[in-house]
Order: C-alpha cells, then structure tokens, then sequence
C-alpha cells in the first residue's frame, strides 16, 4: 500500500490569499457607499467597468505568458487593484480613462514584473500616476459634493462613462486645493468663507475619510495587516500638520484633523500602503515605512504642485522599501547576548 | 508559584487530542514478527551481536553499542531471528537500513535483570553506563542519546533539568497519558536525571490544556522526597511552546544563544518518556523495548494510546485499529505539524516513535498548489524564532547563501508555523530544510577545496623549494669543477680532462633526473 509523501506540515490555517483579498474588497464597502453618497454613482460605475477590463487584462497578460488564467482570476488580487485604482479615480470618468488606469495598473504595475507577489510598486499607484501626468485635466475634476451641487444620476454617469471627453459636472475646487490657493486668509476665515469646509475637513470628504477609516480598523480586526504602517502614516501626518499649523494663520498648512480626514489620507494609510508585496516587511520596517509616507504626503500637499500626494508617496517609498527592510530585520531568538546573572 | 515568559509568534492549530482519548493505555500485542532497526537514534549504528536462526529472550541484546554516539539494542520479546537485512525504516527520505527481524514464539519469555536500588550513592558514571546499555535515546522525538546528553559539554554545570510534558503537537497525547498514568515513575525518573547532571533544580513542563496530567504530576511531586527543588509548571497552549528552545523561554526568560546548546544556560531538557525509560533501566535494569504511542486520525476506528513494543511494523497497528482507507492518502510519522509521511506502511514503530497520524482528507485536506507570496508577513507573525519567513523564502527561491545566513536561516526550528499560516500555501519549511542542506553542502565543499588548494600550494612550496637547492648545490658544484679545471690544467690537462667529463656527465645525469623528480 502506497501512501502520499507531502512534507510537514500537514495541517494548514484558514487563511487564503482569495481569502484575504475578499475581506479587503468587504473592507471598502463603508467608503464606496461615502463615495456615493456624496459623488453619485461615478465611483460604482468606474469600480464595475474597471473590475470587468482588470478581469479581461489579467486574462490576456496570463494567457501572453502561458500561465492557466482560472487559479489566478480566483485570487481575487486583480478586483482588489482595479478597486483601489476606481475609488481613487473621479468619479464620471470616462471609458477610455479607466480602461487607460486599469492598463497600466494590471500590465504595467504587475505583469511586466512578474504578476502577483512580484511587484515593486503598488499597482493601484502606478496607474493612477500614469493617468495624473498624462491627463491633469480629466484627474482634477471632482463632482462638487451633496449639498454643494447637484448629484449626477446613473443616466448621467453612463453618459459621462460613454463620452469621449470629460463630463461636464458641477464641479468644484477640494479643500485641499483651496487651503493650498489660499491668499492671506486665517484658517478661521478660510474655513467659515469657502463653502467646501465642513464640521472638521472638507464637506462630504470628512466621511468618506471616516468610511475607510471604519474599513480599515475592520481589517486591523481581522489580522489581514499589523497596525504599523497606517499609524505610522497618521502620526507623521499628524505630527507635521500640528508643527506647519502656524496657530492657524494665513501661511497655515492647515491642522492635524484636517490632513487626517482630507483626501485620500485614511484611504491611503489603510488600503494602500498596507499592501503587503510593495511595502516593508518587518512591523518595525512598516512603521518607518508608513511615517516616511506620511511626512511626504504633507510636504507634497503644502508645499508640492500636484494635489494627489498619497499616490506620489507611496510611489516614492516603495523604491526605499527594499533599503528600510536591510536596516530593520528583527532580533532573532538567541541573537541577545547572555548576560552575566542569566548564566 | 513561579511566572512564565511569553514567547514570539505561535499558533493555534486544532488540537484535536481527545480523539486519542488520553489517559488511557491500551495494549497493542505482540505481532508476528518485530522489525528492528539498528539505528532508532541519531548517531553511529549499534554492532550486531546475534546471527539470523538464533533464538533469543525478551530484553537479550541484539546489538551493541558501538562508543559514546550509539545506543544498544534489546529483543523486545522471545523469538527466533529470522533476517538481518536492509529494509525500510521511518524516515522522511523513506530510506532503508540495515534491521533484525524477529519472529515472535508469543512465549513472551524474559531475561531476568538486576537493577542499582541505591542509586544515590551510585558512582554518575555507572549509572550513565546504565543508561546507554539499556539502549536509550530521547523519546521526544530528536532521539539524542540520552547518555551522551546527561554527560553533556565539558566545563559546563547543569542547574536546572527541565521534564518536557509539553506536547505541543495537535493529536499526540502519549507523553500526556504517560503523565497521567505514570506520573510517580516520572518524576522519579527525573530525581535520577537531576541526580547524574547535578542538577539543584527539576521544572515539570505541562500546556493547560492537560489538567489531568498536570494534577497527577502535582501529586507525584508532592507525594515524594527529593533533594532538588521541584516545580510542577503550566503555561497557556500554544504551538510550539514544546520546542526546546521555546520551551526554555517560557519557563526562565532566558535564550539559548543561537548555535549554542541548552547546556550553555545549565539546563538540561529531556522528555517524560525518557525519564521513565532511565527510571525503568536504573531501578529494574530494564531495557527500552516498547513505548506508548498515539495511534489517531479520523480513518482509524479504534484510535488511542497503546503500548507499543518497538520494531512492530505499522501495518499491524493499522489493522489493530480498523483502518479505513476510503478517504485517506497520508500515513503520518509523528504529529501534523513536523511529522513526516510515510510511503508505507511496512515500516517498524521505533524509539522515537511518539505518534502515528492517519488522517482522512476531509481532516487534514492534501495541500492545493502552492500560489505567490504576496509577502503579508502572517509569516513573521506567527515565527517563534522572530525571522523573517518570506525573505528566507525570496532568498531560497533565487539561493542566495549569503542572504539566507544574513537572515539566520539556521535559527530556523522547522517547526512548521509559517507554512500553517501561509495564505498562498506555500511549502516554506521545505524550502528551508532544502536550502540548510545545499548550505551544509557548499560548506563541506568550501572545507574540502580550501584544504585541497591548502596542500596543492604546500606541494607546489615545497618542489620550488627542492628545485632552488638542486639549482644551487649544481651551480656550486659547477663552480667547484670550472675552479679545479683552472687551476688543474696547469698541473696535468689528462686528469682535467677526465674531470672535465665526469662533470658533464653528471650533469647530463641530473637535469633529467630532477625533471623526473617533479611529480614525486
């Protein structure tokens, strides 16, 4: 009798990778439905579309490299890119836009390197950076959020997904880019004259920055990544906006709760620079990891020219991660010497 | 009562222990034939000391051992031997080597023995003699014989014997039946450890998911005298706090230094197994010739802890407890997580032999195949030896040595945790153990160029050296005949002449003579 010889161990967890990158999609539901409530339906459009092109390139890049496509179409990592890389879009964009980020996610970011695992930059980056420096235009074109103006219907966001140029939308200047134009006016001022300001940050933003926050401490829940990297990322962010608050004058960089709940701050410190391929890997490495990102999202957002410093960031620190992790490798057990009184 | 230590990373598999129902001994019989490996430790093979149709008793010695690193061997009952030959034996290269079959008479007859009742006034030298010839070796599953251990490193003092009863393993439950059922024997097996290292302290090591062992180890240490002091200790469970190593932590906060031995804190670890072994060899002059063994996974009917005479071929045990194959593909040597599987099921029940783990596939599926790292560090997490698991795995891939040791890869226990938790199911301590060997092999290979290159530069030294003095006793030579031809020519030009030519000849005789000597 003949029995089958598999080495130890034999037993596993529960963990999967599907698994893994299901919890994260479960994960960005609380920030799509923010997105939507205050954007319109553009962001679930743009996440459907994309979802569907991220299926079909990754298809076609496995099939272009004779790899069997099933496996890793039911990994779920490719919906969790082309996600990440929709909600980061504006919303109403149009086909060829998307279809342009999701290439350049899929392709460019992933299987020009290797596919999954092998990546050195977050994928959802890479294409966004693409789409920022080759269409300035059509990337800094935010829907005005409820209450400002009005709300695109699904009609209106298929129209705009069909159209060969931008749809043309009520739209409106983000806090960010206000506090970043802003002239001789005290934050005070600036936050009580320009409407775009809500209760802490920016009117519709705050929440969806507290939607992806409740995400991510979900996922922290679920032990899908170790706290490091994000609070990293927020008590550098943190740190700088208290030291450039300048007690809110006009040359403020704007106050500590304002950074944390503006753009895509808690959307970045939780769904992007916790992808685990392109970051650091020891917690210790995370955590400077994390906090060199945070220090150069305020140094872009106050004094750099693009608005979109998450993206910029993280694409930064991804080259460093490989430096980070040869100065950060735990103590091993046994590597402490033995002092005298243990012996 | 004193505190324990946390230790990094660890698991928490399902234990799955109560199927085995431990506590309880069940008793395996005597098969028809006994197949008895010669080597059930690590170290050097025992000699050989019956002939194939002799007939022998229960405890006779079958092979002797052969220096410090070998342990003898001992009939575990009456019989004729049948075959001295090569035959498979439980090891994870599924290897074969050489065994002794017995063929049982089911007489069950024995040899009498004699055991040191006075062990504290023994000389430690005749009882650690005692222990090597009663044949044993570490019962945990290491299988270091256990005499060479109790001498342990030169110049080194031994505080502390620690008694694992941890079992960390999901579905082992022998040393926890042995603690329930024989817990006197243990720790009196342990007095005579502590006695020969000279040990002033004995911790008794119990996971709290054994109540009952710990309570009978309690009332074992309680109930008898003893010159050390004894701490009967518990500690939450969790995979692998049995690892010596680990266990060391738990129990004294301290590390064993890395490439250090246990020794070098002055503590001695050894399993209960073992303890009752030395007791039983000490006390009785009993050999070790059985053990119990966890027989369990779901495809067997009648799983259980039985006592298990060494050399009993697994199929037999199988047979004894209903074996279902229906739905099994994996015949398990030792526990889920660094036991090996067995190709079949022929082979012997040995020594180190603490579990054997038939499990459906419903129980413990066959891995599916294995998918990217996509480095989430559960990995790192879960590592009681705090490496980094996915570098090692990035560096073993692309097998860069240098890396790999840059990442300690040989403070890696194996002890299996990165892979259980691997997400993508990768294989990672296989490509460990892999990497360790292709380690270990370039640095014998490094040993044996470097001494190669060593003599071929000695060599090539040393015929410079013959060449330059020839060369120099020549020229003085030739200088000496051109001098003597000089001066010589003036007195008779015959006699130079006849000098003249002897010079030349020999001359000639030497230059191809030392070009020959060049290859001596």
């Amino acid at each position: 009798m003949s029995f089958l010889r598999i080495t130890s161990p034999h037993g596993h967890g529960p963990m999967s990778t599907a698994g893994i990158m299901q919890t994260v999609l479960v994960a960005t539901v609380p920030g799509i439905i923010a997105l939507t409530w205050f954007f319109g339906p553009g962001t679930l459009v743009n996440i459907v579309v994309g979802g569907a092109l991220a299926l079909a390139f990754e298809a076609g890049a496995l099939a272009l490299r004779d790899r069997s496509p099933t496996p890793y179409l039911k990994d779920y990592s490719v919906l969790v890119t082309s996600t990440l890389l929709c909600i980061a879009l504006p919303p109403y964009s149009p086909w060829w836009l998307i279809a342009t980020g999701i290439f350049s996610s899929v392709i460019l970011g992933k299987h020009v390197f290797g596919g999954l695992g092998y990546n050195p930059f977050n994928p959802a980056m890479v294409g966004y950076v693409i789409l920022l420096i080759s269409f300035p235009l059509q990337m800094s074109t935010w829907q005005a959020p409820r209450g400002l103006g009005e709300i695109p219907g699904v009609m209106d966001a298929l129209t705009a997904l069909a159209s060969p140029a931008t749809y043309d939308a009520v739209t409106m200047a983000t806090p960010l880019d206000v506090l970043r134009q802003n002239q001789g006016l005290l934050m005070a001022d600036l936050q009580a004259q320009k409407p775009q300001f809500g209760l802490w940050a920016g009117v519709g933003w705050e929440w969806v920055n507290i939607a992806f926050l409740a995400g991510g401490v979900w996922l922290l829940y679920k032990r899908i990544f170790t706290w490091h990297a994000p609070v990293g990322l927020l008590l550098a962010l943190g740190l700088c906006a208290a030291i450039g608050f300048d007690s809110g004058s006009s040359e403020s960089g704007g106050s500590p709760l304002l950074h944390w709940l503006s753009g895509a701050t808690m959307f970045g410190a939780f769904f992007i620079i916790t992808d685990p391929v392109s970051s650091a890997v020891s917690n210790r490495g995370r955590l400077i990891f994390g906090a060199l990102i945070g220090v150069l999202i305020y140094l872009i957002r106050v004094h750099g020219n693009y608005p979109d410093a998450v993206a910029f960031a993280v694409l930064i620190l991804n080259f460093a991660a490989p430096l980070i992790d040869q100065y950060t490798q735990p103590a091993v057990y046994g590597s402490r010497p033995v002092k005298e009184d243990e012996l | 009562m004193r505190s324990t230590y946390a230790i990094h990373g660890g698991i928490h598999p399902n234990e799955a222990k109560a199927l085995a129902t431990p506590g309880k001994v069940l008793d395996a019989g005597i098969p028809d034939k006994l197949v008895l490996p010669l080597s059930q430790h690590i170290g050097r093979q025992p000699e050989v000391v019956v002939s194939v149709g002799e007939s022998v008793k229960g405890g006779q010695v079958l092979a002797l051992a052969e220096g410090p690193m070998s342990v003898s061997l001992h009939a575990p009952t009456s019989g004729v031997i049948t075959a001295i030959e090569d035959r498979s034996v439980p090891h994870p290269s599924g290897m074969t080597n050489r065994c002794i079959e017995l063929q049982c008479d089911g007489e069950d007859d024995w040899l009498a023995f004699t055991g040191i009742t006075d062990w504290r006034a023994a000389d430690r030298t005749e009882l650690i003699e005692a222990i090597s010839n009663a044949g044993i070796a570490g019962m945990g599953g290491a299988g270091f014989p256990t005499a060479v251990k109790l001498n342990g490193p030169p110049g080194q003092s031994i505080d502390t014997l620690i008694i694992n009863g941890t079992e960390c393993e999901p579905y082992i439950s022998s040393d926890d039946t042995l603690m329930q059922v024989d817990a006197p024997a243990i720790v009196e097996g342990a007095d005579i450890l502590a006695h020969i290292i000279g040990a002033r302290e004995i911790l008794f090591a119990v996971e709290d998911n054994k109540p009952a062992a710990l309570t009978a180890m309690r009332d074992a240490v309680a109930g008898s005298e003893s010159g050390c002091q004894r701490d009967v200790m518990t500690f939450p469970t969790k995979y692998p706090s049995g690892g010596e190593k680990q266990l060391i932590e738990i129990l004294t906060g301290k590390q064993v230094p890395s490439g250090g031995l246990p020794a070098h804190l002055g503590i001695v670890c050894q399993n209960p197994g073992t303890a009752v072994a030395v007791r039983a060899a000490i006390l009785e002059g009993k050999p070790l010739t059985e053990r119990i063994v966890t027989l369990t996974g779901e495809a067997l009917g009648r799983p259980g802890n039985y006592r298990v005479r060494l050399g009993t071929p697994i199929h037999h045990l199988l047979a004894m407890t209903e074996f279902d194959p229906s739905d099994n593909r994996r015949l398990i040597h030792g526990g889920p997580m660094m036991g090996f599987a067995l190709e079949n099921s022929d082979v012997p029940v040995i020594k180190t032999t603490n579990c054997i783990l038939v499990p459906t596939e419903q129980e413990l599926p066959t891995p599916p195949p294995a998918q990217a790292c996509i480095r989430c560090g559960l990995c790192a997490e879960a590592c009681p030896a705090s490496l980094l698991p996915q570098q090692l795995y990035w560096y073993a891939r692309a097998k860069d040595q240098e890396q790999l040791e840059k990442h300690h890869l040989f403070d890696c226990i194996e002890c299996g945790a990165c892979s259980w938790v691997c997400p993508s199911h990768i294989p990672l301590v296989q490509y460990y153990r892999s990497a360790k060997g292709s380690i270990i092999d370039a640095r014998a290979e490094k040993v044996r160029s470097d001494r190669s290159r060593d003599r071929f530069e000695a060599r090539q030294e040393r015929v410079e050296r013959e060449l330059a003095a020839r060369e120099a006793q020549r020229a003085a030579r030739r200088a000496a005949a051109q001098k003597k031809a000089d001066t010589g020519a003036e007195d008779d030009p015959i006699a130079a002449a006849i000098a003249r030519a002897k010079a030349k000849k020999q001359a000639a005789e030497e230059t191809p003579s030392a070009a020959s000597d060049g290859d001596s």
